[in-house]
């Protein structure tokens, strides 16, 4: 898997708990305190020994970190910005997230998202269908999820308790589309910027 | 390939299908839609190309506001345009920008040769975006407007990571290129980097370069020095002599600690016996020197065997290294503090 993954994990333990608890967790997964390249490939199971030693050192169940970890990520401004481009408005995102991994390899070919599929299940309630290469993508997408419905200003319900098999569900419940003012976005960013880091 | 029928599909029998359109609607599915009669005055125009020329165009000629850069005939009207056309245009107001487009004549209008071209922005999209402020309802659902922004940003972010990736490599190369090649203590060249060097400058007389001196230095009482003040005044004894001898050598000459406390230089020619020997008896001055640790006297000299490889000699790096050993141990039985220059 790309580094980019292991990478993040890394920017949330240390942007999110400190430098201090990554090194922990780097520790105890026998990792490079220097951390991750996120160009470069890595074996899953690094991702698995991470993910252990985290839930081990902030001692919280691994589904709670997961989610967070998509909370986080969506809310650094590139990846936020990235999201956006999915629409103008909360539904338009949705609709958005089965394209999402296709939109993913064309950034990155081999980044490995997750297939995702969006069901419409009755008036404002969806159900999103996960099915990743390791379990755990499902937490994410649900984190990730509930920080653009405040990112779009959507007053949305979301729970992630679902699973048959390898795919797991996510169940969303539109409640309010226009519930707060959304947070500001351009299509363009102005000239001359330039971002360093993807998350 | 197939061709496709330029009229596209109809259902076969059907009588002549018409369509009528409104410009909303036609605003709705072509954002930048511009509508001309005959004699090419804006008729109607689309809300984004509204936005980008101003609603005040309207029933003013085209030209006041766009600059016909790529179409068959002259001017952008039915008389030069046949169906189809792929067009390009530049706003007369913004000249950076250009968009392209088709332009068709409107069959069946209420007055004949009037024309509809549809516009779209092409490489410069990033920047009419930034410049006229356009969001996501300026474009129709079926432009890939959105997904050739998101897929720039997108690259630039990957790219960006790659640069950096790259940059980072190519510190930890150098610095473990200069680990490899250097001395921790005195930070002078090693053996492997010496033996690169010397390599080099065997090859480069051999075609023809100028001649240049191998010297061997071999410090004198060092082993007391270490023995009577301990490995830190050694240290010291050491990191001063390689300060002595970069100080006495030029720039291009070579320097580099071999071993405990051996040296070798090869001085950069032309060169010859006498001046060899010049500089080794002003070196040899200059580390005979107290070098002082905590306050105590450090006093070192130095043995040095020296070759000189000169033109034509047919240089042999091995044979050399062999000449200046023998060289230096005669220094050594002679007494020390002194050089001796093997004899070609």
């Amino acid at each position: 898997m790309l580094g980019v993954v292991n990478k993040s994990i890394q920017s949330f333990l240390s942007s999110h708990y400190g430098g201090h608890v990554w090194r922990e967790v780097a520790e105890r997964s026998n990792v490079d305190p220097a951390g991750f390249e996120a160009m470069l490939s890595y074996d899953d199971r690094l991702t698995e020994a991470l993910l252990d030693a985290a839930e081990a050192v902030l001692e919280t169940p691994r589904a709670m970190i997961l989610e967070d970890i998509g909370a986080w990520l969506a809310m650094t401004e590139p990846m936020r910005r990235l999201l956006r481009f999915g629409g103008a408005d909360y539904w338009d995102f949705l609709f958005s997230l089965d394209e999402l991994p296709g939109r993913g390899l064309m950034a990155l070919p081999g980044l490995g998202l997750p297939e995702l599929m969006l069901a419409t299940e009755a008036q404002g309630r969806f159900t999103l269908s996960v099915k990743g290469a390791m379990p755990g993508w499902g937490a994410v997408m649900a984190g990730l999820m509930r920080a653009m419905a405040d990112d779009y200003g959507a007053l949305v319900l979301i729970d992630a308790s679902g699973r048959s098999g390898p795919v797991e569900r996510v169940s969303v419940t539109l409640l309010d589309m226009a519930f707060a003012e959304a947070r500001h976005f351009d299509l363009a960013l102005p000239a001359g910027v330039l971002r360093h880091d993807l998350a | 390939m197939t061709l496709l029928d330029p009229k596209g599909p109809v259902l076969p029998g059907a009588p002549e299908l018409q369509l009528t359109l409104t410009p909303a609607v036609l605003g709705r599915l072509m954002p930048l839609f511009l509508w001309l009669d005959r004699r090419g005055r804006i008729q109607a125009m689309g809300p984004t190309l509204a936005k980008i020329v101003g609603s005040e165009a309207l029933g003013t000629s085209y030209a006041r506001h766009f600059t016909l850069r790529r179409a068959r005939g002259r001017d952008l009207g039915p008389e030069s345009l046949a169906d189809g056309r792929h067009i390009a245009v530049t706003l007369v107001r913004h000249p950076g920008f250009n968009l392209r487009g088709t332009a068709v004549e409107l069959p069946g209008a209420a007055q004949p040769g009037a024309l509809l071209v549809n516009l779209s922005f092409g490489i410069h999209l990033s920047e009419a975006v930034r410049f006229f402020g356009l969001t996501e309802q300026d474009f129709a659902a079926s432009e890939l407007a959105i997904e050739f922004l998101f897929l720039a940003e997108a690259k630039t972010a990957v790219l960006n990571e790659l640069q950096a990736l790259t940059r980072r490599l190519e510190e930890a190369r150098r610095e473990a290129e200069s680990e490899a090649l250097s001395d921790p203590l005195t930070g002078l060249p090693n053996r492997r980097a010496f033996d690169a060097a010397l390599d080099r400058a065997v090859k480069l007389l051999a075609r023809g370069g100028r001649s240049f001196a191998l010297l061997h230095l071999d410090l004198d009482f060092f082993k007391q020095v270490n023995d009577n003040l301990g490995h830190a005044a050694g240290d010291t004894v050491l990191i001063r002599v390689a300060q002595v001898l970069a100080e006495e050598t030029r720039r291009g000459d070579m320097v580099a600690r071999v071993g405990g406390d051996e040296f070798m230089l090869i001085l950069r020619g032309p060169i010859d016996e006498r001046r060899v020997a010049a500089f080794a008896e002003r070196l040899i001055a200059r580390l005979e020197e107290p070098i002082f640790y905590d306050g105590r006297p450090c006093c070192v000299s130095a043995s040095i065997g020296a070759v000189i490889g000169a033109d034509g000699a047919g240089a042999v790096a091995d044979r050399m290294l062999a000449d200046a050993d023998s060289a230096l141990y005669r220094s050594k039985r002679a007494g020390r503090g002194r050089c001796t220059v093997c004899a070609e």
